[in-house]
């Protein structure tokens, strides 16, 4: 997630993650949640969500090139593009596995800050469901 | 009666109350709870308004085996629980979405079918289902109490 968290590697921050942000499961684009990887079940991950269900997303190196987000999913990405392992490669996420949203950066605290919900300019969805 | 008294009592009462609902939560968190399930999608098994038994232990360490009956968040809608039969492990090969065409389960996922194979939308439909989304696993069943009995193998 560089350069948001941790933009030095040698220190790593810590957020302040609510349960209650998304207990209903609704998720807005740009902001940052933790989740079970779908790929191992033990595993927690930190990305951005990029597109909700029913967005078209324009993908880098997933099987198809652009890809209609299904129903109750949604597409996820860490910041630092190319050293991340996100919906590029496990595509699509279910909204069951979120299980929180990254409200703010609580250590160091030199690096107290809300963390906003924007989306990188690059990696807005190509269209967008209302 | 003091007002001392009252305080004291009350109090208690309090800690009480707290303590069995901490005890409570956790229980039905991480060991087990009660589900009673809806639908025609595990017929005969199962069937409406059947209450069932369910441990969470299995799941929580990857145990789950083959033949197990699970209760999963469906991948389509996170608010709705699904009560499937695993028929699937990460390296099985399944049938797919489309008929004749086989597909093997991802690392981390499962293969999830309903019994009622005519009349169930399950993984053939929405594809393999990730572990995280697997809450518990069927025991037993305890209602009605005529047909009590155990669902796992």
């Amino acid at each position: 997630m560089q350069p948001v968290l941790n933009p030095e590697s040698r220190n790593t921050d810590y957020v302040f993650l609510s349960r209650w942000a998304v207990s209903d499961y609704e998720v807005r684009r740009g902001e940052i949640i933790s989740l079970v990887s779908p790929k191992d079940p033990n595993q927690k991950i930190i990305k951005r969500v990029i597109a909700l269900a029913g967005d078209v997303v324009n993908t880098l190196g997933y099987q198809n090139q652009y890809v209609k987000v299904p129903e109750g999913h949604c597409w996820v990405e860490g910041d630092h593009t190319g050293h991340t392992l996100d919906s590029n490669t496990f595509g699509p996420v279910s909204l069951g596995l979120v299980n929180a949203k990254a409200v703010c950066i609580v250590w160091p605290p030199d690096r107290w800050q809300n963390l906003e919900a924007t989306l990188p300019e690059n990696r807005k969805p190509l269209s967008v469901s209302i | 009666m003091s007002l001392r008294h009252i305080f004291g009592n009350s109090g208690e009462l309090f800690r009480f109350v707290l303590q069995t609902a901490c005890i409570t939560h956790c229980t039905w968190e991480f060991v087990g709870d009660f589900v009673m399930c809806s639908g025609p999608s595990m017929e005969p098994t199962l069937q409406t308004n059947n209450i069932l038994m369910t441990e969470h232990i299995t799941p929580r360490f990857q145990r789950l085996c083959k033949g197990d009956i699970v209760i999963a968040k469906c991948p389509r809608n996170p608010k709705q629980y699904v009560c499937k039969r695993i028929t699937g492990l990460p390296g099985d090969k399944v049938r797919g979405h489309f008929p004749g065409r086989s597909q093997v389960v991802p690392k981390g996922h499962v293969w999830l079918e309903g019994d009622n194979t005519n009349n169930s939308a399950d993984s053939r439909v929405y594809g393999p289902v990730p572990q995280g989304l697997v809450r518990s696993r069927v025991v037993c069943r305890i209602w009605p109490l005529n047909k009590i009995s155990s669902l796992s193998e």
